[in-house]
């Protein structure tokens, strides 16, 4: 799955970014980023608040659109799940858990076709999750941890080769989280690609092999190991803070297709750094005083 | 009073007089549409949104009263074409900048409204305007028949079609915007039943009794049932009980009852009834607390 992946589009599984910028008001939450993410990696996104982790999630499902550049995720959109972050979910629709589960059956299934042949597979998942017995719960029921132990359980019916999670653990106690994290590695051994935005660097350390730590732009990306430095992560807390109203208008160019073989080594077998080496020269905690250096 | 009495005041109106009949065939087909979707419009918090829909329409029909008098194709014409526009401007006006659905619909609806009543003023009385707003229930022509018919034929047929992508736009927009593009023209579609549904009791029924028989027996059934398979119908059954209590206790009443009016104070009745004794979530059920369970 390395080396295939560099050519001209991003296989299936992979997510590619070119030169990827997004963002509010023209303001970059995530500024030129560049690289693919391999298929059948398991990737945490860390950095601080506002580093734009969940900006960069949301970019890659398409909920929101790039004021530059381009991301491509698969062949087609359609092959993301996406746990978002404070899900928009209306608990108090008087909806079961099964119907909620049942959800993530849109693909095969459709407006129109019947579920009921389907409900073995729907219990299946909610054991998978711990929830045995739940499936006729109202929504409005569930404990913050079962609830999203039932959310996990419409990923897995999603079956999606990537998979997006946005701080998943938040406010999840310690035996829900090592549930939903064997879910997780189950996905890895499958070949899915999970990209994961996570605060817990123990949590990473432990279970994600590599890492990209984003502060508006890549600082860091890689082994975990190697890219959860001291430094890399005051570097990450320096670079987030800024959102500059009268922020000059970016003349970044996109010259980043110097790189063709970019990111395409998975597992650690080549440093992702490349974003970091290029911003270097303007690195220093104003990130969008870059605009001088470079035209 | 003997059997036979009882009979003669329920069931004799419709025996002995035609316009009794077609009214009760014109708000039992009403019954079936407009409740289910003012399920929906409760469920998503959006019931306030049906009585400013009424009002939106209001420049249509008057527009089609001005050119053709009171003519029901003129004035339903005019009413879809008016709820229509304001119901897909305000929803491209939400998908397309800051202003949310309530805000953006509260803008739209306010300057259809003033647009109407200026419409009218230019021609006709108070008593037009009347008729306009409490309807005419008890002369139900065929063609106002044929329309109420078909009204409720399309809405059930539309809804059975677009239920499950309802549903999961109702709990999770996000999520279905993830799995598929249908989120949008669902919303519009509801929307245009909506309209559908309160144009075709507008000319026949008066705008209240439109929006009441939508509303009410939908706010109603939250007492009596748990989920939408219960919901929706209880609310269907609460609103033709109202129409025919309605319609008796206007025909019996020694002063002069206006139908319309009648039958949306007897399912206000049927709602205050429910808020009391209601098993879900009823003020007796909340005050009288049973004793907890074990688990």
């Amino acid at each position: 799955m390395s080396g295939a992946v560099s050519g001209g589009t991003a296989g299936a599984g992979a997510i590619r970014f070119r030169s990827l910028t997004l963002g509010y008001d023209r303001h970059p939450a995530v500024h030129h980023l560049d690289g693919i993410i391999a298929a059948g990696d398991l990737l945490a996104v860390v950095g601080p608040n506002g580093a734009g982790k969940s900006t960069l999630l949301k970019g890659i499902v398409g909920e929101i659109r790039p004021l530059d550049g381009t991301v491509e995720a698969g062949p087609r959109s359609g092959a993301v799940a996406y746990l978002p972050q404070a899900a928009e979910i209306d608990r108090s629709f008087p909806l079961s858990v099964l119907d909620l589960v049942a959800m993530g059956l849109w693909r095969p299934l459709g407006a129109w076709r019947s579920l009921t042949r389907q409900r073995a597979r729907l219990i299946e998942a909610l054991a998978a999750v711990g929830l045995t017995g739940f499936e006729d719960r109202p929504i409005g029921t569930l404990s913050g941890g079962q609830f999203q132990r039932a959310l996990f359980a419409r990923l897995i019916l999603q079956d999606a080769r990537i998979i997006l999670l946005d701080e998943p653990f938040t406010g999840i106690d310690e035996r829900t989280t090592g549930d939903l994290l064997a879910l997780i590695r189950g996905w890895h051994r499958e070949g899915r690609t999970v990209v994961a935005a996570l605060h817990d660097l123990s949590q990473v350390r432990a279970h994600f092999p590599s890492t990209l730590v984003l502060a508006r732009r890549p600082i860091a990306w890689g082994p975990t190991r190697e890219v959860l430095t001291p430094s890399v992560l005051a570097r990450a807390l320096r670079l987030s803070e800024a959102w500059d109203e009268a922020a000059a208008i970016c003349r970044h160019e996109t010259h980043h297709e110097a790189h063709p073989t970019d990111g395409a080594g998975a597992d650690g077998t080549h440093d992702h750094g490349h974003g970091d080496d290029h911003h270097d020269h303007h690195g220093h905690g104003h990130a969008h005083a870059h605009h001088g250096a470079v035209s | 009073m003997t059997l036979a009495d009882l009979t003669d005041i329920l069931v004799g109106p419709f025996v002995e007089f035609g316009f009794m009949r077609r009214a009760l065939a014109g708000c039992l087909a009403l019954s079936l549409s407009a409740p289910p979707l003012g399920v929906f419009l409760m469920l998503r918090r959006m019931s306030l949104m049906s009585e400013a829909m009424s009002h939106a329409i209001l420049p249509g029909a008057a527009a089609g009263f001005l050119v053709a008098g009171l003519s029901l194709p003129a004035m339903t014409l005019g009413g879809l074409v008016a709820g229509l526009a304001v119901a897909l401007a305000a929803g491209l006006v939400t998908r397309s900048t800051v202003l949310k659905e309530d805000a953006s619909l509260a803008a739209f609806y306010l300057i259809s409204l003033a647009g109407g009543v200026f419409l009218v003023s230019l021609r006709g009385s108070q008593v037009d305007l009347l008729h306009i707003l409490f309807g005419t229930v008890l002369a139900l022509d065929d063609d106002a028949l044929t329309l109420l018919g078909g009204i409720a034929s399309l809405t059930l047929v539309a809804l059975a079609l677009l239920y499950r992508p309802l549903v999961i736009e109702c709990v999770d927009p996000l999520f279905l915007r993830t799995v598929s593009r249908a989120g949008g023209p669902v919303h519009s579609a509801f929307l245009a039943l909506v309209v559908v549904n309160l144009v075709g009791g507008f000319q026949a029924l008066g705008t209240l009794l439109a929006v009441g028989l939508m509303l009410l027996p939908a706010i109603t059934a939250r007492f009596w049932a748990a989920d939408l398979s219960g919901l929706i119908p209880v609310a269907m059954l609460v609103s033709m009980l109202s129409s025919v209590t309605g319609l008796l206790v206007s025909y019996h009443a020694g002063i002069r009852l206006p139908t319309g009016p009648a039958i949306v104070l007897a399912a206000g009745a049927l709602y205050l009834v429910s808020m009391v004794v209601g098993p879900r979530g009823g003020l007796i059920h909340r005050l009288v607390r049973r004793r907890h369970l074990e688990a």
